[in-house]
């Protein structure tokens, strides 16, 4: 029933991990961008199975929840005939305090061949795969880099748009905390896209201008014109406190709504990594709207994933 | 106190001030001429009109007095709402217009703590269906003035907050502090704080020194409030957020103010009338009216404040308006309520630093009028055409004495009762209604 053929031929992805966007070439993510496309047609056939990474092991080990993210890599695992294994981290040694380094050296006498890693410490998964002998793939680590995120954002956008480059992009929102917004800043700007932050003052990092995008603490004047609207998510915690007052003020003044995206270009498209709150940082309706790529955006994150693991899995040893 | 028909009906062709000596710091306009009104706003200035109003007008001879922008006050604490038996806005609003104060800005220290769009809307309707100057407010920078939450800055402003300001505390946790700076610029928002150390004050009563000693009283040093000060520069430096001093209280932190100037920083800085011409020996045998919050300093530090307005590097100067009746005041001094009510007194309290002092009279009124207005966004607070028609009249000479039964104010804490004044308000207007007239002020 398994095709023995890869999704595509060639790749240049000469990695053996993906940690972090910043280091990505315009012509590899190029490259996986295609194979991700070549996948999303496979994902809508009714044999989605390949054999590219049959008899490797795929471990997911989240120390932080994630529904999408997980899922889709198991997906993508499964799809491409990997033997896939969850690590539910609540239920784990990790819970008994064993430090990472140890749960890396533990799984890495398990011989796994890719490890996916969520953590909420910046570094964590860096450090993690200093430690073992198989490829590790980034699935967010604290506020710094989701790579696979600002992947699939840029294939949805390539095939909503045909192109990424010249496209003005505004990323709205909890930038501060944001390693989505981090990786997109630097997929997109890598190939050629104009990218505008924004945000309150409180919820930008320090000297934004400096990651190479253009900054506005006016959404109306952020939102003027541009291509794509990239929303963040804002979590619950930030909403009290002092970074912003209310969920009120913050809908009021950086939530997306119809006046707001009116700004935009009439074509304009919004994307929403996930999970939404509605009525906080984007208005029911709008999230429903035509010109939504939210689900898009979810279904290209396995084409993604699958894109990356085949990837990856050439460089693999084959001894 | 609004005008009487008679006078609306001649309000098309306006009201005119002739023989006036017009003082507007704004311009550095300081001659004789007059000033006409004409639908609220001054239509017309100039040494022209000094002796020749415009035909039809009301005219009103100043007789050679100073006719000067009306007074921007931008500390007023009031009772309203929920202690309204030490102060409305009406009763401070007809202090503030006896005081020749046209514009006053309440703080958020009232209880509920105005924090919320829905209060600055109450305090906007309540002024204007019943002050008789202009009412602006100042919202509370944090929620229920704690320090912990930033409040809606964006909506509040939206809905007329002029400022924002922590009250008669600190924002202690920097974070919050840097924060609020931060998310506050967003908004183009003033930030007014208060700057003390509540871990440095906490029980004192007075400033630390030898008078605190040999009274026996526990005293507040200087670090108190330099420290914050300090502080709150650093993350001006880092957030460029606009920050005022609300009141500083010596020497030290006019250096501080000094250098953050000196260094571009937007950062300005007020002082209490009380400050600036009383010091900590005034205090005498425990005068709780003497009680103030920063407290007053000593002599060299009153002088210095002086200095500091004279060269300008004093922005503002506050009454710091704060009623407290009796009950809170009638205490022994560690227990009495802190504050004094300065309204009606604000203008020959600093007319003193004139006639005693030689603080220049263009000087001292722009720390009350244009300054303010700036720093504020106000159109007011200047002599020129087409500006609002808040105006002062005031006798520069005339002596008079502080009889705190005849204070307008529903409190009567004043340090300056029975202080013997040189300087008497004649009138004031704001946008062009008479809304407070000395019974002798000369009328044409």
């Amino acid at each position: 029933m398994t095709s023995a053929a890869p999704i595509a031929e060639s790749t240049s992805f000469p990695h053996r991990h993906l940690l972090t966007c910043e280091t990505l070439t315009a012509g590899e993510i190029t490259a996986l961008l295609d194979l991700a496309d070549k996948a999303a047609e496979i994902n809508r056939q009714i044999n989605k199975k390949r054999d590219v990474l049959r008899g490797r092991t795929l471990i997911n080990l989240f120390f932080e929840a994630s529904t999408r993210t997980q899922s889709s890599f198991e997906l993508a695992g499964k799809r491409l005939g990997a033997d896939v294994m969850n690590m539910n981290v609540s239920t784990s040694s990790v819970q008994k305090g064993e430090t990472l380094i140890d749960t890396a050296m533990t799984l890495n006498a398990m011989r796994p061949d890719i490890i996916v890693v969520r953590h909420h410490a910046a570094g964590a998964v860096e450090l993690l795969a200093q430690k073992v002998d198989c490829s590790v793939i980034n699935a967010g680590d604290g506020a710094h880099q989701h790579p696979t995120q600002a992947l699939l954002d840029a294939l949805t956008i390539r095939r909503a748009k045909g192109r990424i480059a010249g496209l003005t992009v505004a990323i709205c929102g909890d930038i501060l905390h944001s390693r989505v917004a981090r990786s997109n800043i630097n997929v997109l700007n890598t190939m050629g896209a104009r990218v505008r932050l924004v945000a309150p003052s409180t919820l930008l990092p320090a000297e934004p201008e400096r990651f190479g995008a253009e900054v506005f603490t006016d959404m109306w004047r952020g939102l003027e014109g541009v291509d794509i609207i990239m929303m963040l998510r804002l979590q619950r915690e930030r909403m009290q406190g002092s970074l912003v007052p209310s969920v009120r003020e913050y809908f009021h003044f950086f939530g997306l709504d119809h006046e707001k995206l009116a700004r935009a270009k009439p074509d304009a498209l919004i994307m929403h990594p996930g999970p939404m709150n509605r009525g906080v940082e984007i208005a029911s309706t709008i999230a429903d709207h035509s010109r939504s790529l939210i689900r898009e955006q979810v279904e290209m994150g396995v084409a993604v994933r699958m894109a990356v693991l085949e990837a990856l899995a050439r460089n693999l040893p084959n001894t | 106190m609004r005008a009487p028909e008679k006078r609306k009906a001649a309000a098309a062709k306006g009201t005119a001030f002739i023989n006036a000596r017009l003082i507007d710091p704004a311009s550095n306009r300081d001659e004789p001429g007059g000033l006409l009104v004409i639908g609220g706003e001054i239509a017309d200035i100039g040494g022209h009109l000094r002796r020749n109003a415009p035909e039809g007008a009301e005219v009103i001879d100043c007789q050679g007095h100073v006719l000067a922008p009306g007074l921007i006050d931008m500390q007023v604490f009031t009772g309203e709402p929920g202690a309204e038996h030490r102060e409305t806005l009406k009763t401070a609003s007809l202090a503030a217009a006896a005081g020749g104060v046209t514009t006053i800005v309440v703080m958020p220290d009232t209880s509920p703590v105005i924090d919320q769009v829905a209060l600055v809307d109450f305090i906007q309707r309540r002024a204007r269906d019943n002050a008789v100057v202009r009412v602006h407010t100042m919202a509370a920078l944090t929620k229920g003035l704690e320090g912990r939450e930033i409040t809606e800055i964006g909506l509040l402003k939206r809905a007329g907050a002029i400022a924002f300001s922590n009250g008669k505390g600190s924002v202690v946790d920097t974070k919050v502090m840097y924060n609020a700076l931060l998310y506050a610029k967003d908004f183009g928002a003033l930030i007014v704080h208060h700057t003390e150390d509540p871990y440095l004050s906490n029980g004192a009563c007075m400033n630390a020194g030898h008078v605190a000693a040999r009274l026996g009283l526990p005293g507040v040093p200087k670090a108190a409030e330099t420290i914050v000060l300090e502080r709150d520069i650093r993350l001006v430096e880092i957030t460029g957020g606009r920050y005022h001093a609300a009141t500083i209280s010596c020497r030290e932190s006019l250096d501080i103010v000094r250098a953050a100037k000196a260094a571009k920083l937007p950062v300005t800085c007020g002082a209490s009338i009380n400050h600036l011409t009383l010091n900590e020996n005034d205090i005498g045998p425990y005068r709780t009216f003497f009680k103030l919050r920063p407290p007053l300093r000593a002599e060299d530090d009153r002088a210095a404040l002086v200095r500091g307005l004279a060269s300008g590097d004093i922005d503002v100067i506050v009454s710091s308006h704060d009623p407290q009746d009796a009950d809170v005041k009638r205490r022994p001094f560690a227990e009495a309520a802190d504050g004094a009510i300065g309204l009606e007194t604000l203008l020959s309290a600093a007319l003193r630093l004139h006639h005693t002092e030689g603080v220049n009279l263009t000087v001292l009124l722009r720390a009350m009028t244009i300054n303010p207005a700036k720093l504020l966004g106000l159109p007011s607070g200047r002599l020129e055409k087409g500006a609002p028609a808040d105006l002062v009249m005031f006798d520069l000479g005339q002596p008079w004495v502080v009889d705190r039964d005849a204070l307008r104010s529903r409190s009567k804490n004043s340090p300056f009762d029975e202080g013997k004044m040189q300087g008497r308000i004649l009138l004031t207007m704001v946008a062009g209604d008479i809304v407070y007239q000395y019974p002798e002020a000369p009328r044409g």
